[in-house]
């Protein structure tokens, strides 16, 4: 049985003559969820915007279930359908209250009925907390309220995988976690999954597999356990030491230590 | 002033009236069509319509409507192309009111963050759907006021219809003023027609912009 949902085959893509991605490959299979990790323009973003389309790769091929997606100029918006993405700057349509912008997808693209759609909306909002929200327009929420819908609005067009590109990135620091607990929660759900983002202890907790990715390349993957705490590559261990600082109470630090 | 000139005459001005604001609807109406059409052809950059679109659009803003309407009216004909006054009247103010629109509807669009259309693009709406739902709700809300300001501005320019001899209110005006003198009270009578069609207009211009403010988007 194949049970690969998302399958990445060597693919290239450049801005300007600049290769963003250069060879990448990939699969995620059904249930799973993939972090992809990497410094600062190596690519994260643009390999997830490859992947619904939303850039157009110059070369290898990018299949969702056994259906190639990658290179079709028509009925782009029936392969976006099947794949959901949320972004770092929510993106709600701010003349449309909560519920419009959750009715949207569902009504229009998949042209279902708005009462089942409603129904079903109110229940994911009770989930993530929003419940009181529904009928409110996104410019009264906070940021973090605003991710929770966005990520509802993904989830209710029921896609096979879920794309999140630095979600968390805008955020108030007190806000990050009340939305990667949706995001764990929907893990639990077994929703497949790939996961941008910098949030090194919430990638170690949601992560089946952590990518890691720099100068447009796989350098490095594996399971999350051995990826954080025994990287193999040098690479992958000079950038998860960015994560970390020095202690101003740790004396033999350094000679920038001017405190004797 | 003559008040008694004035009443008699209330209901020429009248007609007058009726056909600057018959008119001028309608060329409004045909403008804000071409204006949007314009507008798409461009956004989507459809290859060849577009550059035309482009072209139009300056030649129809850099050259006077009272040229535009000698052009139809007079050399056109010349060649073989005839059309009544009135449809000279309606192609004239179109023309020239598309391209006027078609740069208020551009500013809206271009308002409307690129991310709102990949926001509507990823829960897989069509490029019509997301046009109709996401971007051109939030494109008219930023172009209302360039519109209002269109609306107002092809109502005014209609008093150059009387060129093309139809009893517009100027041509109302015009027929009283070298018949009988009374250049004052013909005058006052055509500005304050001018007032009543024109003030209500902007008035609800205003009432529109107000209204948007207070819903103000914003993300």
């Amino acid at each position: 049985m194949n049970d690969t949902i998302l399958h990445v085959q060597d693919i290239y893509k450049s801005f300007d003559g600049n290769g963003v991605l250069r060879g990448v490959s990939m699969e995620i299979r059904e249930g799973e969820v993939v972090v992809i990790v990497g410094p600062s323009g190596c690519g994260k973003s643009t390999l997830l915007r490859c992947i619904n389309g939303l850039e157009v790769i110059d070369s290898g091929s990018i299949y969702l279930r056994d259906e190639k997606i990658s290179g079709r100029t028509k009925d782009l918006h029936l392969v976006r359908q099947k794949i959901g993405m949320v972004f770092q700057s929510y993106d709600l349509f701010p003349h449309m209250k909560v519920m419009d912008n959750l009715l949207l997808g569902p009504t229009k693209a998949l042209n279902k009925s708005k009462t089942e759609v409603e129904k079903e909306a109110l229940e994911m909002l009770e989930r993530v907390g929003l419940k009181e929200k529904a009928y409110a327009l996104p410019r009264t929420l906070s940021g973090g309220q605003k991710q929770r819908v966005a990520l509802v609005r993904a989830m209710l067009m029921r896609p096979e995988i879920l794309l999140l590109d630095e979600i968390t990135a805008a955020l108030d620091p007190e806000m990050v976690s009340e939305v990667l607990n949706v995001v764990i929660d929907l893990a639990r759900g077994g929703m497949t999954m790939a996961i941008v983002t910098h949030e090194m202890r919430f990638a170690e907790a949601v992560a089946d597999r952590v990518v890691f990715l720099e100068d447009g390349m796989i350098m490095e993957e594996g399971k999350p356990e051995e990826f954080f705490s025994a990287p193999k590559t040098q690479r992958a261990q000079h950038f998860l030491q960015s994560f970390t600082y020095a202690s101003k109470r740790d004396k033999k630090s350094d000679k920038n230590n001017f405190e004797d | 002033m003559d008040g008694a000139f004035i009443l008699a005459h209330v209901p020429d001005y009248l007609s007058g009236a009726w056909v600057t604001l018959r008119f001028g609807l309608y060329g409004v109406a045909c403008s804000l069509l071409l204006g949007l059409l314009c507008c798409l052809l461009r956004y989507f950059r459809v290859p060849v319509l577009r550059q035309i679109a482009g072209g139009y659009i300056e030649l129809a803003r850099n050259t006077p409507l009272l040229v535009q309407l000698f052009f139809l009216y007079a050399g056109l004909p010349r060649v073989g192309i005839k059309f009544s006054a009135e449809a000279c009247a309606v192609i004239g103010l179109t023309f020239l009111g598309g391209a006027y629109m078609a740069e208020a509807f551009r500013s809206g669009i271009e308002s409307v963050d690129k991310t709102q259309v990949e926001a509507g693009a990823c829960i897989g709406l069509t490029m019509g759907q997301n046009i109709r739902y996401v971007i051109f709700p939030q494109a008219l809300a930023t172009a209302i006021p360039a519109l209002f300001a269109n609306v107002i501005f092809l109502i005014k320019e209609t008093s150059v219809f009387s060129v093309l001899a139809m009893m517009d209110l100027m041509n109302v005006a015009d027929t009283l003023r070298t018949s009988g003198g009374r250049t004052v009270e013909v005058l006052f009578m055509l500005m304050v027609t001018y007032l009543l069609i024109l003030l209500p207009v902007s008035v609800l211009a205003t009432l529109v912009e107000r209204r948007l403010r207070y819903t103000g988007f914003g993300n």
